[in-house]
């Protein structure tokens, strides 16, 4: 299946080699799995708590997918509308097709701003299109605000979860950094003592730069009012200080009234952090006084992935990365074995989504990263089907970047199958199997199953063979 | 009651211990089993790995095999997630409407072994007995497509003999998850590795579950420690009797 047409999204969005081969490189790393584990394992916690102390939980979940659907089914109309009110409100609306378009317009505006640095505050759509990297290109120094992303960013590293983009870091690891970077070599590994000294460091920044850069969680377009939701306070300081506030919005992320709030600000927290309610909420409507306003709102493959039916669900998430901590694939990984921004269960539905498979054939692996145990679909607060949405991205994947062997060994099992005689001609062939323990190497894919795990016993005869002889006479 | 068993290839190919098993067992409970012989696969290796077209003709198979029957049994969660779950989607999707309904069809008199049992025959007690210390991994398929719930526990709990010891964050995959067992194989053997530190903390004689799929993966892991855990599906502790 192809969307002739249809831009498809580019930045960082895939990885330079496929899922398994950068999976195994992150698994040899035992410091990263006993992070991620005891990371994944606490927020997962937290989460089951305080979705069950909702008793109209199951609901919500409807609602958010029903909303959802409702703005993918309309999206023409609401950014529309999104955009008339926004300009009325003194705010300027820019539309980018992709992500170099979307970084040239920042660009432009840092630029008519004189700034030659810009505070951010965490955002997934221009960590997506590449903006720090964009920015620094020209000259222009991009400081994150988030403590997380703080941590990525000094250590020249890259995000590895949506939420928590440090999680592969404990904190030894970014006392040894901070030391080596922001602060002297007295500083402890004291939670405290790090949040301090990451304090000391942003303040100077909030107060120097005069433009600021952001994403946002939702965009109401009865209202025209953005919203962002953070823990730290940082976001609130870079939305409201700096002269210049750009904000960087993926188009799926309007709403339609300012009711459906309601619905999100309860489910994004308790997905997200495992919290009743995060700590800071911050929304705005077009340009506050004495500040100029402008609102990117950003395609890269986001029509195209629209444009699939059994695909376009995933344009329902909300970044809560409820799936990646259910993931027992993520727990083992991490999220830099999926190549793009954005990792785990969602990832390996998104990504490839946005930048096409056939586009771009690096992430054709990412549907195939999963054992399809369904975890993911459990914990989704928007209800979005991903161990199907896989099944069919596989079928798009093996379409678009075909797998001559594979295809022609399944077609043969097939038409085996097909024919019951046949097949079971073919099945009694499993007692040669003892045979096979005789090889010294094993072929693919059999290599592959028994690196560690030993072949089951063969049978001396098939079930069926027994039942014709004896097992039906009971 | 006519019940069909749908015994699935790996069970008729390479554990077929397990057919049998569940025969003995369905039989003792008063059903009357046949073994169709015009089944073959219900098609989920090639639905899964991206050529659901392939699995058409299966399906087409599926549905003239199973004509007739009361009731069709799966010793699989994961067979039967399939036959349950996905055939009609994948036939109305290629525009056969008259097999989208006989798939419609053949899924509503479709069981998984544990909800047969239960929900069927009414059965929770079927009189087995299994004098060994077991733990019991719920399979993914069977927990959150069959939703099967504590089904199985429920009749392991009243096995004679039978010592259930629980499993740690038994609800984790066990890493099998068919073609990801080799395409990723070295995620899918993390995933086993963590489950048989999980298996081998209860103190367990025998690892069970109601997939022979995720048994070979787990038994296999196992073998190759020489763990002294062995794996038997639940079909077989419940065909057991004095």
């Amino acid at each position: 299946m192809t969307f002739l047409g249809m831009p498809t999204g580019s930045g960082n969005l895939s990885g330079d080699r496929p899922f398994p081969e950068l999976a195994e490189a992150a698994l040899a790393d035992s410091q990263l799995r006993g992070n991620l584990a005891r990371a994944t394992g606490t927020i997962r916690a937290r989460r089951a708590g305080v979705v069950a102390e909702l008793p109209d939980w199951a609901r919500l979940r409807t609602a958010g997918a029903a909303i959802k659907d409702d703005v993918l089914a309309n999206l023409d109309r609401y950014l529309v509308q999104l955009e008339e009110r926004v300009t009325a409100a003194g705010g300027t609306v820019h539309w980018a097709p992709d992500a170099a378009a979307a970084n040239e317009i920042v660009l432009g505006l840092v630029r008519q701003a004189g700034a030659d640095e810009v505070v951010k505050v965490k955002s997934m759509a221009t960590q997506e299109i590449g903006l720090n990297e964009a920015l620094a290109a020209a000259g222009i120094a991009a400081w994150e605000t988030d403590l997380a992303e703080l941590i990525v960013q000094l250590a020249e590293d890259r995000p590895s979860h949506i939420l928590v983009p440090a999680i592969h870091r404990n904190r030894a690891e970014i006392g040894e950094l901070f030391r080596r970077t922001i602060a002297g070599p007295d500083l402890t590994d004291e939670p405290a003592a790090l949040a301090e000294a990451a304090r000391r460091h942003l303040r100077e920044r909030f107060l120097a730069s005069r433009v600021a850069v952001s994403g946002a969680n939702f965009a109401v377009a009865e209202t025209g009012t953005l919203a962002v939701v953070e823990s730290e306070g940082n976001g609130r300081m870079c939305l409201t200080l700096p002269r210049t506030l750009i904000t960087v919005l993926g188009i799926e992320k309007v709403l339609p009234t300012w009711r459906d709030l309601e619905v999100f600000l309860q489910l994004l927290p308790r997905s997200s952090t495992g919290e009743r309610m995060n700590p800071y909420t911050s929304m705005w409507t077009g340009a506050t006084e004495g500040q100029d306003f402008h609102l990117v709102l950003l395609d890269n493959g986001r029509t195209a992935t629209l444009a699939d039916p059994a695909g376009r669900s995933a344009l329902r998430c909300i970044r809560c990365s409820a799936c990646l901590n259910a993931c027992p694939v993520y727990e083992r990984t991490g999220g830099h074995a999926y190549g793009s921004v954005y990792p785990g269960p969602i990832g390996a539905v998104l990504s490839p989504q946005l930048t096409g498979l056939g586009a771009d054939p690096r992430n054709a692996s990412l549907p195939y990263a999963s054992s399809l145990c369904g975890a993911c679909l459990q914990v989704c607060p928007v209800a979005i089907d991903i161990p199907s949405m896989l099944v069919h991205l596989r079928e798009r994947s093996v379409a678009a970047v075909p797998h001559r062997a594979e295809r022609a060994g399944l077609a043969a099992l097939a038409w085996t199958m097909a024919e019951p005689r046949r097949w079971r001609r073919v099945l009694r062939l499993a007692r040669f199997g003892r045979l096979l323990r005789r090889l010294p190497v094993l072929p693919p894919p059999l290599s592959a199953w028994a690196a560690s795990r030993d072949l089951p016993e063969p049978p001396a005869e098939t079930f069926r063979d027994w039942w014709d002889r004896e097992g039906s006479a009971g | 009651m006519r019940v069909a068993l749908y015994v699935t290839c790996l069970v008729d190919g390479l554990a077929p211990a397990v057919g049998k098993a569940t025969v003995r067992l369905l039989r003792r409970l008063g059903c009357r089993v046949e073994v169709p012989a015009g089944q073959t696969c219900c098609g989920q290796l090639h639905i899964n790995t991206g050529y659901p077209a392939a699995a058409l003709p299966l399906i087409r198979n599926q549905v003239a095999a199973f004509v007739g029957y009361d009731a069709v049994v799966l010793p699989s969660g994961s067979c039967a997630g399939s036959v349950r779950h996905q055939h009609a989607a994948l036939a109305d999707r290629a525009g056969d409407a008259e097999l989208a309904a006989a798939a419609r069809e053949l899924a509503g008199r479709t069981y998984e072994l544990s909800e047969f049992l239960v929900d069927v025959l009414g059965r929770v007690d079927v009189g087995a007995y299994y004098p060994h210390r077991v733990t019991y991994h719920p399979t993914c398929h069977s927990l959150r497509l069959l939703e099967v719930g504590d089904r199985p526990l429920r009749l392991l709990r009243a096995v004679a003999g039978l010592e259930l010891l629980e499993l740690p964050a038994a609800e984790t995959c066990c890493g099998f998850g068919g073609t990801f067992a080799v395409k990723n194989a070295a995620v899918s053997t993390a995933m086993l590795a963590d489950k048989m530190r999980a298996v081998q903390q209860t103190g367990a004689e025998v690892c069970t579950a109601g997939d022979a799929s995720c048994l070979l993966h787990l038994g296999g892991g196992l073998a190759r420690l020489r763990a002294g855990v062995r794996t038997v599906h639940l079909a077989e502790i419940l065909a057991s009797t004095a």
